[in-house]
């Protein structure tokens, strides 16, 4: 199939036939060449959002709540540079999005035109990769490397920069061009020598753990993973980027380990004497301080990504590979072996530790609302079947504890970027992605006011996402530091949200949500369920809660993960050692 | 810390050496010597890298440098079984009076003389770090008054060529 047409009209036919159905963005003078095939195009929606931020995460929530890539689309100067955050952002988290910029002309690259920014050069650093297509000829070609790599290996943002007079020129379409990536050959089998040696590891162990990360839900591995873990009957911890990718609900499951994570999961991290690491990358958030974590553990890491594997901990047995895979291999190695671990006396520490230290929190006595009660509430009214994205910090901790995941992927957030203002956007991205599911964001009133814009978006468009607001008037991760390392001098944290400015309620209204406010435990439940029957347009609710809830347990920032404390100055009472 | 050398063959595109060079200062390496050129093949440019880090970071940031989808193949030369090169421009003040006593080093480091004014001479030299060193110490008391260095090129020596799947990879696109 050959035709002659633009290279917009060659744009627009690439995104078609490698199956794009949705593509958020704003169009500008360097992009309008795109923007004009594109509307008629039948096959894409394009939604017209109201900040390219807005846009880049609405294709990260679209691509998490899919698994397919998600897109934007963005003009040159300001609008790409508006793009950096959520590219940064899905790098970190191993998002799969193509971010599509307009470039001016290219015989004015170079010359600080008006709009013009480098951005092919901005974002080297946080893209998986980019291009800069100045050849009509080339864009087929590019769109169809850049969701190739973007979707395969380990998953991550690519960003193509096309010149205007490459959108505008004439060019010859064909489809399937062929990629030209000689240097691109991701590795997702893995070795079977190393299969072999995690298996003898596991089945030697005593105190083994499945740390299991962001990766197995990428890899679509849940399955694989549940079935391991019963057949071994080692211990689970998820963390923040797989929480869902093992229930909640499962027996075998600790929580989730890290910087606020359960004491079980901490605790069976450090007492272990085996880590089987899969698709995690071993972060300083999970580890606390390097020197410190897991001392007794031979570490099995398996990940697509060879650089991540002894990247910050050395691994006895890297396997790299995909996660299906390698769960794959394992289960067929370890039922092909007689030798099984005995875990009994492990198990019997883990349980002590899981029915001691459960996650909790303190109820008000003048009658405010705990913040953690409203999220609790909210996983039990609303259930396992719904999305949960968070924004980032206290509100994003505690949606990670206290809402009960029993899906893979159900649970949306900015994990290493720690982005603030994700929430909305990436909501109403998960929500267009997979429309018969119900969406909630759960956001802080620091997070909300930085993004709200896109309830705009999502009220014209017909996107009812629900929008709950923790709102303690503080940005409150940063104000629970001040109190616990900075003498409770709060520095520039206190938005000053009591004085309703601005009053959530009426922002909710104006932009055509409907806005409710809750301040007493007892409407909680009602209130949930008021949003739930509101299917046809978004609805925020202003959850007024006590400004001074603090996240636990806490390890703090640089210290040992065997400092956890449960509260302020108490620490858990761990069990001798035997070794 | 060790000195290593890297063979990096990449791509020829443009954007290519940034990508490189930004990787390491982005991961905290610090490149020694960095040279580029095209190989054999129009479409293939080679880099030699030459770092001073550690064993472990060595494999972080070789790992890192393969991620890259420009880069083709990273060989690391043994210094034992390579052959290094560096090249080296010196201008030196040299005249009539001790014109030959700088000539008789350049013959002595098998330099070459490209230049030559009436109170200074243009020097050309190649071979190793080693080698470059120790002749602009014997130039120093002349007085040295420009010099340029280009980064070291290193091949393995042998028969065996790094270049040979790489090529056969980029055919396979073609």
């Amino acid at each position: 199939m050959t035709e002659r047409m633009t290279g917009a009209q060659a744009l627009v036919r690439a995104l078609e036939h490698v199956g794009v159905d949705t593509v958020f963005g704003i169009p500008g003078g360097a992009i309008l060449p795109a923007y004009d095939p594109l509307y008629d195009s039948t096959k894409v929606r394009h939604v017209l959002v109201r900040h390219e931020q807005g846009a880049g995460h609405a294709a990260e929530g679209y691509a998490q709540a899919t698994g397919r890539v998600g897109v934007c689309m963005a003009t040159s100067g300001p609008g790409a540079t508006n793009l950096v955050t959520p590219l940064a952002d899905a790098y970190m988290d191993s998002v799969p999005i193509v971010a599509i910029t307009g470039q001016v002309a290219s015989k004015a690259i170079g010359t600080d035109a008006f709009q013009e920014a480098d951005i092919s050069g901005i974002t080297m650093p946080i893209t998986k990769h980019n291009f800069l297509v100045t050849d009509p000829a080339d864009i087929a070609r590019t769109i169809m490397e850049a969701f190739h790599i973007a979707s395969t290996g380990r998953p991550g943002p690519v960003l193509v920069d096309i010149s205007k007079d490459a959108l505008q020129a004439e060019t010859t379409f064909s489809w399937p061009p062929v990629m030209q990536l000689p240097g691109y050959r991701p590795v997702t089998r893995p070795h079977s020598k190393q299969i072999r040696e995690a298996a003898k590891l596991i089945a030697e162990a005593r105190r083994p753990v499945l740390y299991v990360g962001g990766g197995v839900n990428k890899a679509g591995a849940a399955p694989e993973l549940r079935r391991l873990a019963e057949l071994t009957e080692i211990p689970v911890v998820t963390t923040l980027m797989a929480r869902g990718t093992f229930p909640d609900s499962h027996p075998q499951h600790l929580g989730m380990p890290g910087m606020h994570g359960t004491v079980a999961a901490v605790g069976a991290l450090q007492k272990a004497d085996l880590l089987i690491g899969l698709g995690v990358r071993f972060d300083d958030r999970v580890t606390g301080d390097l020197e410190t974590f897991a001392p007794y553990a031979k570490v099995v890491h398996a990940d697509i990504d060879p650089a991540e594997i002894s990247k910050n901990r050395h691994a006895d047995v890297p396997i790299v590979g995909d996660c299906k895979e390698v769960i794959g291999d394992l289960i067929a190695a370890i039922e092909g072996s007689d030798q099984r671990g005995d875990y009994s006396a492990w198990w019997t520490l883990l349980n002590g530790y899981k029915e001691t230290y459960p996650l909790g929190y303190d109820d008000y006595d003048d009658g405010s609302l705990a913040p953690q009660y409203v999220i609790e509430r909210l996983g039990a009214i609303v259930g396992p079947d719904a999305f949960y994205v968070a924004g980032v910090g206290q509100h994003q901790m505690w949606a990670s504890q206290f809402v009960k995941y029993e899906r893979p992927g159900s649970f949306i957030n900015s994990g290493g970027a720690g982005t603030m203002g994700f929430a909305v956007p990436a909501a109403m991205g998960a929500k267009m992605g997979r429309p018969e599911s119900t969406v909630w964001a759960i956001d802080g009133d620091g997070c909300f006011q930085m993004t709200n814009q896109e309830l705009a978006t999502c009220a014209l468009e017909g996107v009812p996402v629900k929008v709950a607001i923790i709102n303690n008037g503080n940005l409150g991760m940063v104000r629970q530091w001040q109190t616990l390392f900075y003498d409770q001098r709060y520095s520039n944290t206190d938005l000053q949200s009591v004085r309703r400015i601005p009053d959530f309620v009426k922002l909710a209204e104006a932009y055509g949500c409907v806005g409710l406010r809750c301040e007493r435990p007892e409407d909680v439940d009602a209130i949930i369920e008021k949003a739930m029957e509101i299917n046809d347009v978004p609805v925020v609710i202003d959850f007024v809660v006590h400004a001074d809830a603090m996240v636990w347990p806490m390890v703090a920032a640089g210290t040992s993960n065997d400092d956890i404390k449960i509260a302020r100055d108490m620490a858990p009472t761990w069990e001798n050692e035997d070794e | 810390m060790s000195r290593h050398t890297l063979s990096v063959l990449v791509e020829n595109k443009p954007g290519v050496l940034a990508r490189v060079s930004a990787l390491f200062s982005r991961r905290g390496f610090n490149i020694d010597s960095l040279a580029v050129g095209q190989t054999e093949h129009d479409d293939i440019s080679r880099m030699t890298i030459v770092v001073n880090v550690e064993e472990l970071p060595l494999e972080q940031v070789t790992k890192q440098l393969n991620k890259l989808v420009n880069v083709l193949k990273i060989v690391e030369l043994d210094p034992a079984q390579c052959v290094q090169r560096e090249l080296m421009l010196i201008k030196v003040k040299a005249d009539a009076e001790n014109r030959s006593s700088v000539l008789e080093l350049v013959q002595l480091f098998r330099a070459r003389c490209v230049d030559v004014a009436a109170d200074a001479v243009t020097i050309e030299v190649t071979g190793t770090t080693d080698k470059l060193d120790a002749f602009v110490k014997v130039l120093e008391p002349f007085g040295i008054k420009e010099l340029v260095q280009s980064g070291m090129v290193a091949i393995g020596r042998g028969a065996r060529s790094i270049t040979d799947r790489s090529l056969r990879a980029l055919d396979r696109t073609a």
